[in-house]
């Protein structure tokens, strides 16, 4: 047995470097050159500098780093969730642990479940539920909305963060303030910046811009909406129309 | 040892716009509208520390019906500037606005979809007070500025060719321009 | 007495024509709009009030009025540049906003084991008198609130105490921008260390003498005991942190459960009390006041000389400030290093200046305990020199959810004690 596990591994070290590879390209491109804009004649030779965003990072067990105090409940975290999630264990995508903070990506189907499991369960207790926010990402397809959930557990002293993702044509993902009253206002929050429509909310309005506003306005296609401030004839264009070095 | 012992036979010649004005900007009484930051240092000043009461204006009401000063103390936001507009118009006439803070003057650092990028796109504004946020002695010269404008506001007819004017005097005015090139 | 499903809408219209439908209707509900100009409702809170008679038996809250889109500015501006932004959220914290914001940017670059001490100190020691001067206001504008102006006026006169302290270190009363990511704008300037002992030498005698006006006085104790009850369970499940937890009886501070800037070295308490209504939250805080003074203290035993900055060239602001006669600006003996002897840190600084340093790829939440409650920061970076996305969880926004469940079945007066004994500040609460 162990000896088949040996050999897995192995071959899972062997193919590493390539596999890193396939996800590195696998990773939208963000930006292209380094400095200046597109149209000039830059003959520094970093023109044609691709820059990747991030790949999804999947950490693999032990989560726990020896050398890392703040990692040092992750792995008896993950064990227990997985444990009281039982069948609908597989909703979890994938695991992350980074900047020792550990993060659940899940499907948002499992949403609801998962938050009265992360809430009532003796062995996870995280009785606090730090809200909600949105991350748009235009160019992750399929995903483009993310929504953040950031637990904490007295009883342990832990805390986690949970994401879950909807694509931008089919914005919905379950709400969990039943389970979490206090995510009232942050989901109605995530709804007035991000559009994404928390099913199973009480009173999904807007909260922060007026009732009649149009638009998302914390959305990456949504402008800042600056305008161009004159002084003595001269123009300064908003923050988001100005030269930018990235 | 008072104003009166100087005067001639308790007699005080002065022309009704002066009267006024004097009547005018010795207690005027603010109506708050404390929006962020500035509205602090506001506060502050009404305090024992900066004391606007040395300027009869320690009345700091909020009830616009009975003010006749506004203090725009901080950012506008889009949604807050019908609130704003509808208080300045409950405000009975003559008023007068004081746009505190560089939100407040011209949206400032937050140039962006929230925020009304400068009060007097609502209102009219009469003193300008620039700082993020002014501090309390800026806010008190601010005010003793515009006690000066109140009090030597003309009235009527003469109102009527101040106006005219100063609008020729502001259009005949060149600012040294930044060259384009 | 029937209860009926008919209201009298007074939040709005003309006046005649609330009279007309009162006198029209048998209706004893009378819905009420408080705000969002209003001098009891701390900033531009609007409460919508359904009445009968003069009890409240429904407060729905409105917020937004001061939404600034601070987080989607940030977006254009370089990581450095956001410290300008966050301090502006909760201006009565800024300090508080500052250090979550750095925290998180360093842990995203991973530097946090590299934060110089004294830099560390300098943050500890700035936050404690922020909070002393955020509680402070937090006392004055609930006495204004509730008519009692000594109480306002005393307040505000011991908060520029701090304020002084303030100015003399980062230059500014509010808004300071001191704290950046990999350490603080400048060092201390001389006489700072002086002038915070001063105030520590001064400041129990004024706290003192605020709890002798307040701790007994029966009118305020008939305002403030058993008002705008709030429980434990209440608490968690509103997600309600801060002084307001502490004051329904969990000794829960981030100081402690989760230490940051080096909080484990210190020697503290931490104040609590089981009343859970508005003078448990006002005894709670003024305790509060007390222990950092005594932070404080340790942070000035605790100020070795060293530097202020990351030494790290790529990402350290040069924080060797003076005065010169156009203002403050950077000393002359960077600006003689950086022009005549070394052509590296021309470069590195230039780089800073206009582009900035680049964060690398991830995301990162760090919290701390603010003045409010547990301040959170949320930052997600995609490897360029300007934030992806920064999300603030402010405390005062989660706290309004508990205006209903403290407000409903109370009296009007005591609407105001609750939300006062929250201590909202809406440029936190909208963002």
């Amino acid at each position: 047995m162990s000896t088949d596990n040996e050999r897995e591994r192995d071959e899972e070290a062997a193919r590493l470097p390539d596999r890193m590879g396939e996800e590195r390209l696998a990773a939208p491109i963000k930006r292209t050159g380094m400095f200046g804009t597109g149209t000039s004649g830059d003959t520094s030779g970093f023109g044609l500098l691709q820059v990747r965003g991030s790949a999804p990072v999947s950490s693999q067990r032990p989560f726990t780093d020896p050398d890392d105090p703040r990692t040092a409940d992750f792995d008896r975290v993950a064990d227990d969730l997985e444990a009281a999630l039982g069948d609908s264990a597989g909703a979890v995508e994938r695991v992350e642990v980074s900047h020792g903070e550990i993060t659940f990506h899940v499907l948002r189907e499992a949403l609801p479940e998962l938050a009265r499991v992360l809430r009532d369960d003796p062995a996870l207790r995280y009785e606090l539920c730090l809200g909600v926010t949105g991350v748009h990402f235009p160019d992750r397809e399929g995903r483009e909305l993310h929504a953040v959930y950031q637990f904490r557990s007295i009883t342990h002293n832990s805390e986690i963060r949970v994401t879950t993702t909807c694509p931008d044509t089919d914005r919905h993902i379950p709400s969990i303030v039943a389970v979490y009253p206090t995510n009232d206002w942050h989901e109605r929050e995530a709804w007035d910046f991000f559009g994404i429509v928390f099913d199973g909310h009480p009173a999904l309005t807007r909260i922060q811009m007026p009732d009649d506003w149009h638009g998302h306005p914390q959305r990456k296609d949504y402008p800042l909406g600056g305008i161009p401030v004159e002084y003595r004839g001269a123009t300064v264009p908003p923050p988001d129309q100005r030269r930018s070095y990235t | 040892m008072g104003l009166e012992e100087k005067l001639p036979s308790g007699v005080l010649l002065g022309t009704v716009e002066q009267v006024v004005g004097l009547a005018r900007k010795s207690s005027m009484w603010p109506a708050t509208f404390g929006l962020a930051c500035c509205a602090i240092e506001m506060m502050a000043v009404g305090g024992p520390h900066y004391d606007l009461a040395r300027f009869g204006m320690e009345k700091f009401g909020a009830t616009p019906r009975q003010a006749d000063l506004m203090v725009v103390a901080g950012r506008v936001s889009q949604k807050m500037a019908p609130v704003l507009r509808q208080i300045y118009d409950q405000m009975p006439e003559p008023k007068w606005v004081i746009a505190m803070g560089v939100c407040a003057s011209s949206g400032g650092m937050f140039n962006n979809y929230a925020i009304v990028q400068g009060v007097d796109h609502i209102v009219p504004v009469d003193i300008y007070l620039p700082g993020c946020p002014p501090r309390p002695e800026m806010f008190l010269d601010a005010v003793l500025k515009l006690h000066d404008k109140v009090q030597n506001t003309k009235l009527g007819a003469h109102r009527e060719q101040e106006i005219t004017e100063t609008e020729e005097r502001m259009l005949r005015r060149s600012l040294p321009l930044v060259s384009k090139d | 007495m029937t209860v009926t499903e008919d209201y009298i809408d007074a939040s709005g219209g003309d006046w005649d024509d609330v009279i007309e439908k009162a006198q029209a209707t048998s209706a004893e509900r009378l819905v009420v709009n408080m705000g969002p100009q209003h001098p009891s409702t701390h900033g531009v809170l609007r409460l919508i009030l359904t009445l009968d008679g003069e009890t409240c038996t429904e407060a729905r809250v409105a917020i937004g009025y001061l939404h600034t889109g601070i987080e989607k500015n940030m977006e254009f501006r370089t990581w450095t540049q956001g410290t300008t932004f966050v301090t502006r959220m909760d201006y009565l914290t800024p300090l508080f906003n500052e250090t979550a914001y750095c925290l998180a940017v360093e842990k995203l670059l991973g530097v946090e084991d590299r934060i110089p001490d004294r830099a560390s100190v300098i943050r500890v020691m700035m936050m404690e008198l922020n909070r002393m001067a955020s509680h402070f206001v937090a006392m004055a504008t609930f006495g204004m609130e509730l008519g009692a102006t000594t109480v306002m006026t005393n307040g505000f006169r011991e908060r520029e105490m701090i304020l002084d302290v303030f100015e003399l270190v980062t230059g500014l009363r509010m808004n300071h921008a001191y704290v950046r990511p990999g350490g603080v704008a400048q060092d201390l300037p001389p006489g700072a260390v002086g002038k915070v002992r001063e105030l520590l030498k001064e400041m129990p005698e004024r706290i003192k003498v605020m709890r002798k006006l307040l701790d007994e006085n029966p009118v305020y104790l008939a305002r403030t005991k058993d008002v705008a009850y709030l429980n434990l369970p209440g608490c968690m499940a509103l997600g309600v942190t801060g002084p307001l937890l502490r004051a329904s009886g969990l000794a829960y501070d981030l100081r402690k459960a989760k230490p940051y800037c080096g909080y484990e070295g210190y020697e503290f308490d931490v104040p609590v009390s089981d009343g859970g209504d508005v003078y448990a939250r006002y005894r709670v805080r003024i305790a509060e006041m007390e222990e950092s003074l005594k932070i404080i203290e340790q942070c000035l035993d605790k100020l070795a000389p060293g530097p202020v900055m990351i030494e790290d060239a790529k990402i350290g602001w040069p924080a060797k400030l003076a005065l010169g006669p156009d203002g403050m600006g950077n000393s002359p003996d960077h600006i003689a290093h950086i022009m005549s002897s070394s052509m590296e840190a021309l470069i590195h600084h230039f780089k800073l200046v206009t582009e900035g340093f680049r964060v690398p790829a991830g995301q990162a939440y760090t919290a701390v305990e603010s003045a409010k409650g547990e301040l959170g920061c949320y930052a997600v970076s995609d490897g360029g020199t300007r934030p992806y996305r920064v999300h603030f969880r402010d405390p005062s926004f989660t706290h309004l959810q508990a205006v209903a469940a403290m407000c409903e079945g109370g009296t009007v007066a005591d609407v105001i004690a609750a939300v006062a004994s929250i201590d909202p500040v809406m440029g936190g609460v909208d963002r």
